[in-house]
Order: structure tokens, then sequence, then C-alpha cells
């Protein structure tokens, strides 16, 4: 690629509501194309709100938001997505291949009558590429947690999309398993050329690999550099109040202040 | 008495089986409400065996039993307005099927709320039944099936609502899949998954309608849940788990007329018991044959 990539995502002076209770408001920022991005926050500060009006499955309460050039829409075949709190059910009787199958047709109408070997190939090469192919013929419900978060970044990468948004896919994972999915989604991410939204609770297993941290609180959304934004100085000049980042022996940061206040009760 | 008297005839006079097959299905199928049961039968187990799979995998057997009993007080209120209660029944089990449906999926308190309604409308059952005297024998037929007397209108009828309910199943059947499997992913991918929620429980209303004539409503869950339930144990592939779902409530339809045929007792009872025998079987035979799996992986390491 030659030149300044166009901007991912436009956002300005976007705000959010859920019915008459704001979210959060004046929320201007620009994620270039390719650039892999954490949002980071409290509880309840409005994270998910966020992927929410870029899914296009909730409306702006005010301001502008720009998906991939256009306003966002729901059902955009050029996002793939992994909700939050996805896990299965051990009963959930369908296969991994089965379920990533799903990501390329599930949402057309009637059954497969045409296409049918190209959706095995695409479903097939996804499972390869990251490295699920040894359990994706198992039941879905039986696997471990990292072995669904590799199925389910399969299935979010199986129709190709120039967006990944991701929230909190790593919650439910173990401090090893968290640095290999992270090391992962940012390879994957690298060799797509994908632009990466990934809504986290802990930026450390994330710090070698994020371009720039998006900062919802307060009713705020901030945007930067982890190691210019997640300062004592500039997160409490942001959000006009004390909040302290500190650092451990090893280096992993640990943000205080902010998580106190709730803006608004999680939905 | 008269009644009585028939039944102890017909009950000394039951045919014997014999060694050939072939003359055992000729004498089966000579009479015309043997071949009756049997084209029903045999519609309304593919269809229950096929939307048993969803069930099963939405998580719902609670409310496709649900909507059974509901429909009990629609077809007894349908017999004291003087109306058919196969009418009543569909009227109730859509209704109510359309109402869980919008409750949506992903609802905590639902199986309770189903059953709070459901417990009201069987006492509204038993208050129709109550207020059309002389009416029990109805009512049982309702309760527990009555395939021995499906009359070759009730066939053509059965086979109609058997093809609609299919081509509406293949109709949703992949966003029906991806909703049942993770309904926040289908939904962003642009899924209705509300519309298909209630969509799915309507075509259910129609499918448990059609059985009610084979097993009852009370019954109900030997055709539609047991095959499904027993097909996930051997495969996660969605098309082979629905084929098994067909094939074994053929089967447990075919064997339990042919059996009960040959025998004074009633059909629903063989149908039923072949069902739970089998999941029986399966759940046992589980353990078993890991534990032989592991033994011979041990060996052929050894």
């Amino acid at each position: 690629m030659s030149g300044p990539a166009a901007p991912a995502i436009i956002a300005r002076d976007l705000s959010a509501a859920y019915g008459a209770t704001p979210i959060w408001s004046k929320a201007t920022f620009s994620i270039p194309e390719g650039s892999f991005i954490a949002i980071l926050g409290p509880n309840g500060s409005g994270k998910s709100t966020l992927i929410r009006l870029i899914l296009g499955q909730l409306t702006a309460a005010g301001g502008s938001l720009e998906v991939l050039g256009y306003p966002p829409r729901r059902g955009n075949s050029q996002i793939g997505y992994i909700p939050q709190g996805s896990s299965f059910d051990p009963e959930l009787s369908i296969r991994g291949r089965d379920f990533v199958g799903l990501g390329i047709d599930g949402h057309r109408w009637g059954v497969r009558v045409t296409g049918r070997a190209g959706a095995l190939t695409a479903a097939n090469a996804s499972i390869t590429s990251v490295g699920a192919d040894a359990y994706a013929d198992r039941q879905l419900g039986r696997l471990s947690g990292g072995e669904q978060q590799r199925l389910l970044l399969a299935q979010a990468l199986v129709g190709s999309p120039r967006l990944l948004v991701m929230d909190e896919p790593l919650s439910h994972l173990d401090v090893r398993n968290q640095g290999v999915i992270v090391q992962l989604i940012s390879e994957v991410a690298r060799a797509r050329q994908l632009t990466v939204l990934l809504i986290a609770h802990d930026v450390n297993p994330l710090l070698p690999h994020i371009d720039q941290v998006l900062y919802v609180a307060h009713g705020r959304i901030a945007m930067g550099k982890p190691a210019e934004i997640i300062t004592s100085e500039s997160l409490s000049e942001i959000y006009s109040s004390p909040v302290e980042v500190l650092k451990d022996s090893r280096g992993r940061v640990f943000v205080v202040g902010l998580e106190e206040e709730i803006s608004h009760p999680h939905v | 008495m008269y009644e009585t008297a028939v039944h102890l005839t017909i009950t000394n006079s039951s045919p014997q089986p014999s060694w050939n097959l072939f003359d055992d299905l000729a004498t089966l199928l000579h009479y015309e409400f043997m071949v009756h049961a049997f084209e029903a039968g045999t519609i309304v187990a593919i269809v229950a065996g096929a939307i048993g799979y969803f069930v099963v995998l939405r998580g719902s057997a609670f409310a496709a039993h649900a909507l059974s009993h509901i429909g009990f007080a629609g077809a007894t209120g349908a017999v004291v307005l003087g109306l058919n209660p196969i009418f009543g029944l569909l009227a109730f089990t859509l209704g109510s099927g359309i109402a869980i449906g919008a409750l949506g999926n992903r609802l905590r308190g639902r199986d309770v709320t189903i059953g709070i309604v459901l417990a009201w409308t069987l006492g509204l059952g038993v208050l129709f039944i109550s207020l059309y005297t002389g009416y029990a024998t109805e009512a049982y037929a309702l309760l527990f099936g009555e395939i021995l007397g499906i009359s070759s209108g009730d066939v053509v009828v059965t086979l109609v609502a058997g093809i609609a309910t299919l081509a509406c199943l293949i109709a949703v059947y992949r966003p029906l899949l991806f909703s049942s499997v993770d309904e926040e992913l289908a939904s962003a991918r642009g899924v209705p998954v509300i519309v298909l929620s209630i969509g799915f429980m309507a075509i259910l209303a129609v499918a448990v309608t059609e059985a009610v004539q084979v097993v009852g409503v009370l019954l109900i869950f030997a055709l539609i849940v047991t095959p499904a339930a027993i097909a996930v144990r051997f495969t996660s592939r969605p098309p082979r788990a629905i084929a098994i779902g067909i094939v074994l409530a053929l089967a447990f339809t075919w064997l339990g007329l042919s059996i009960a045929y040959y025998s004074p007792h009633p059909v629903s009872f063989f149908i039923t018991s072949l069902a739970f025998g089998t999941y029986l079987a399966v759940r046992i035979g589980e353990p078993v044959r890991d534990r032989l799996r592991k033994r011979s992986a041990a060996t052929a390491f050894s």
C-alpha cells in the first residue's frame, strides 16, 4: 500500500445515549485503516455502546460516524465481530467447522444450495489460519475457552472483513491464553491489513501489539498512543479527576481512580 | 357395558404375528385404518424429527411441551363450542407459540412464565371437560393420541400441514441455525432474531398440532424431543442430526404401530416406550463406548 491510508472509522462530536440517559458525548477521533486499537475504560462507561454504534445496532444521539467510508449499517459483511461473553453451552450440538461456515452465509434465507464447495474451502482456510484444525470437527460447546475463542476468531475472519470488532475476547481466558490469542489476532491482522478494535479490561497483554488506545470514561472518549495516554498526568487531565497509573516491577500498568464512578447501569 | 364387551372380543382375537415379515406387513395394511395410521404417522414423524433438532439446539424442550398442553385447553374449549377440536388446538398452540417466541431466547425467567401460563390453561381445560358432559373419550384421545381413528380426510390435512411446516423450516434453516447457536452474533449480521424466534415457535405450534393426533398432548416429547436428543449424541453436524432424528421418529412410529396391531395395548405406549428405551440404551452405552475406546487406544500405544 502506498500513501496515507483512509481512516477506517471517523467520529465527529459523536454522542451516545440509552433513551434519555447520556452515556458519553462529544467524541471526536479517527482510526487509521490497518491499526490495532484497544478500547479501555471502567465497567459501564460505554465501551460496548461504542461498538454497538459502529455495528449499526444503535443510532447515535448526536454527531456523525463513518465506518469504512459509510454511515454504520447492521449486517455489514465488511465487519467481523466477536460478541461479549461468547461462550457456548456444553450441550450445544454443532461442530466448530459448521459454526465458522455460518459466518459466510448464516444470515441468508433457505438452505445452502449453490456455493457449497466455496463455503467449505473458505471455512477450512479460516480455521487453518487461526490454527484450529485439530478440534474444528469436535462439538463446539465441549471445547476449552481458548479453543472456542480461536473458532470465534475464525468465524469473524471467514468473510474476509476489513474491520475486526471484538468485545472482551480475553475475559474468559487465563493469562497464558490471553497472550497467545492477542499474538494471534495481531499476526492475522497484520497479514490481512485489518483494522482491529478490541475491548479489554486489562491493557497489559495488549501493550506489545496495539497502536492506539480509545479510553472511555466519565462520559468522554479520549484517543492516543498507549505510552502517552496511560499516564497519571494525561488521564487526570482528560477526566479532570485524580487518576494514578502504577507500574509494577515487571512493567505492567494499573490504572487507579477511574473505576469508582459508574456513569450508567450495566445493560 | 356394550363397549367393554366389544373390547374384550377384540382383545381375545388379537392377531398373532408370523415369522414372515411380508405376510405380517400385508396383514397390517389390509385394514384401511392401519393404512391411514401409517400414512399420518409417517408424515408426523418426518416433521417432528426435523423440527426436534432445533428444539433441542435452542433449549426449547419445555416450550414445546408447554405448547401441547396449552393446546389441550383450546381443543377442549372448541369441543364445548361444538367445533372441531383441531381448530381450538391450533389456535391455542399458535397463540401461545407466538407469545413465547416474542419473549425471546435469552430471557432468564422465560420458563417460569411459560409454566405459569401452562398451569392456568390446564385448569381451563379441566373446566371445559366438566362443561361438556359425556365427553371423556374425546378428551382421552386428545391427551394420549388416537392414531387408529384417522380418516382419509385427516391424512390429507396432515399431509398439507406437514409439507407447509417442512417448507417453512427449510426457508428459515440457515438464519435459524445461526441465531440458535449465537443470537447476538446472528443479530449483528443482520438476522432478524426476534422475528425468527416467533416464526420458529409458530412452525413448532403447527407441528405439535399435527403430532397430537399420533401421540396426544401428554406424550408429544416422545416424537419431537426424544429422537433429536438421541441424534445429537451421535453427531454434531446439523444435517446429519436432523436425518438421524427423522429416521428414529419414523422407526418409533412404524414399530409402535406394528407392535400395537398385535397387542391389546395402546399405540402411544409402544411409541413412547421405544423412544425412551432407545434414549436409555444410548445414555448407558455412551460411557461403555468411551471406556472401550480408551482401552483400545491404550493397547495400541503399549
